[in-house]
């Protein structure tokens, strides 16, 4: 008997690339995809690591969000940055981060930087650079805090300050000046802001505010917009229009209470239930 | 001349005090040509979210029956309405399944959805063709007017405005926005969404 085709398997669907690739021979360039233009940066300290992103999301040369979220959460103890194609940072992220819950619940253990960092690098790897993730990983585990860079093709590095994004020339110009061995947490936060924001004025690719996230053995503080440096300032006056500004041709009101009227039939005797 | 611009439209979502508006233009064209002035892009998912779906229109009429099904299918698992923030996660994961083969469709959600204490909270969302989801707090545009669009809204909008006063605001911002776009225009659509009525309105629009 015949069934509706309702299920669908898991993984990428490619049944749109035969059409796609005859429009694109048709010289129908590919449209672009949102793109994070990113300063992300991690370092580490004494007591753990601290993350730090900026929060604009670009379409081209348009400011498509000015107020994303780019430190993305693995576990409770591990966070990850992302640049690059905002759906592949943020699709990765989210499956490898479903993926390291399965496997703490399996192994019954808090899981590891290492282990995040291999799942994400061999998935990488694997689609050969076509996904457009890259990464800055950081956690602290049973093993010690830990500090990965991502490349989309799959090479990873292990490093005690790390940048990446189009602002990570600008960051890691910061970090050369003032990163050293040992610093305290409120030393780390500070070089951290001041990275992200070296990117957010001297690169196009990032702007507005500054995120963090310092990770320690026993706790996680997500900082969000701890930095505003660059809010909109109040407008002195509006440009509400009057009501009645737009001229309409046909209107159509869709009521989504639904009244209803209650009649109470009182003819006859009541019934006798004695 | 990109394949996004290839029928044109426009869409544009802005959230109020309580309440939201979704409005887009009614042009479908091929190239410079224009087809159609009564061309669908706006469609309602349930009584409080209305998806819009500017883009490739053999796309439009693809997904819109897409999202149908995917939206049935889990009202009839869940035994309850989606919510747009579910929504908004359905339509995302939807496109990136076809990350490499795209749709060539920028969506646009506008929704009210409830608060635990049983109150509505306006909201928006915008994704890219492959699902990247933009939650904006005040407006999200797309489309081929998008550039445009997102320099008048940013000008016109302002925070809790009623019903009345959004659609004002929605509709000028979109009328102007699309008047200095070729590819936008031929009459517009405009649904405002409210806690208990949602009022569609074909607006009066240039016809060149």
């Amino acid at each position: 008997m015949a069934q509706p085709s309702v299920y669908r398997s898991a993984g990428f669907d490619f049944s749109n690339q035969i059409r796609n690739n005859f429009l694109a021979e048709k010289g129908l360039p590919l449209p672009k995809a949102t793109s994070t233009g990113t300063t992300i940066v991690g370092c580490l300290f004494k007591d753990g690591i601290v993350l730090g992103a900026d929060t604009r999301a670009t379409e081209g040369d348009i400011v498509a969000d000015k107020n994303c979220e780019k430190i993305h959460y693995i576990t409770e103890s591990i966070r990850c940055c992302g640049a690059g194609t905002a759906a592949d940072t943020e699709f990765t992220t989210a499956l490898i981060s479903s993926n390291m819950e399965l496997h703490s619940l399996q192994g019954g253990r808090k899981p590891r930087v290492v282990t995040a960092m291999t799942m994400l690098k061999q998935m990488l790897f694997r689609y050969q650079g076509q996904i457009g993730a890259a990464l800055v990983l950081g956690g602290v585990d049973s093993t010690g805090p830990h500090l990965f860079t991502i490349h989309p093709h799959g090479s990873t590095d292990k490093l005690p300050y790390v940048t990446m994004g189009s602002g990570s020339l600008a960051a890691m110009a910061v970090f050369e000046d003032g990163w050293k061995a040992n610093m305290e947490r409120q030393e780390a936060l500070d070089l951290i802001i001041a990275a992200i924001s070296a990117g957010i004025f001297n690169d196009l690719g990032s702007g507005s505010n500054v995120d963090a996230c310092i990770i320690t053995a026993d706790h996680t503080e997500m900082l969000r917009n701890i930095e505003m440096p660059n809010q909109r300032v109040q407008k002195e006056r509006d440009y509400k229009f009057r009501r009645g500004t737009t001229a309409w041709t046909k209107e159509d009101v869709r009521k989504l209470i639904v009244e209803e009227q209650i009649t109470t039939l009182t003819t006859g005797d009541e019934m006798d239930t004695s | 001349m990109s394949i996004m611009q290839y029928n044109g439209g426009s869409v544009i979502a802005m959230v109020g005090k309580d309440c939201v508006a979704i409005a887009s233009d009614l042009r479908l064209g091929s190239q410079a040509l224009g087809i159609s002035s009564n061309f669908q892009r706006v469609f309602p998912i349930t009584d409080r979210i209305y998806l819009g779906l500017p883009g490739l229109a053999t796309d439009v009429t693809t997904l819109r029956e897409r999202f149908r099904l995917r939206v049935n299918m889990y009202t009839i698992k869940e035994e309850r309405e989606i919510e747009p923030e579910a929504f908004a996660h359905l339509v995302s994961s939807t496109l990136y399944e076809h990350r490499f083969g795209p749709y060539f469709i920028e969506p646009v959600i506008a929704g009210l959805s409830k608060t635990p204490t049983g109150g509505i909270k306006p909201f928006i969302a915008a994704t890219d063709l492959i699902g990247c989801i933009n939650f904006a707090k005040d407006f999200v545009v797309a489309g081929t007017a998008s550039a445009k669009l997102f320099g008048v809204a940013e000008g016109l909008w302002e925070p809790d405005m009623e019903a009345e006063d959004l659609f004002e605001t929605i509709s000028q911002t979109l009328l102007n926005a699309v008047d200095r776009d070729a590819f936008s225009g031929w009459g517009a659509v405009v649904h405002v969404i409210t806690k208990d009525k949602v009022i569609t309105r074909k607006l009066k629009a240039r016809m060149d």
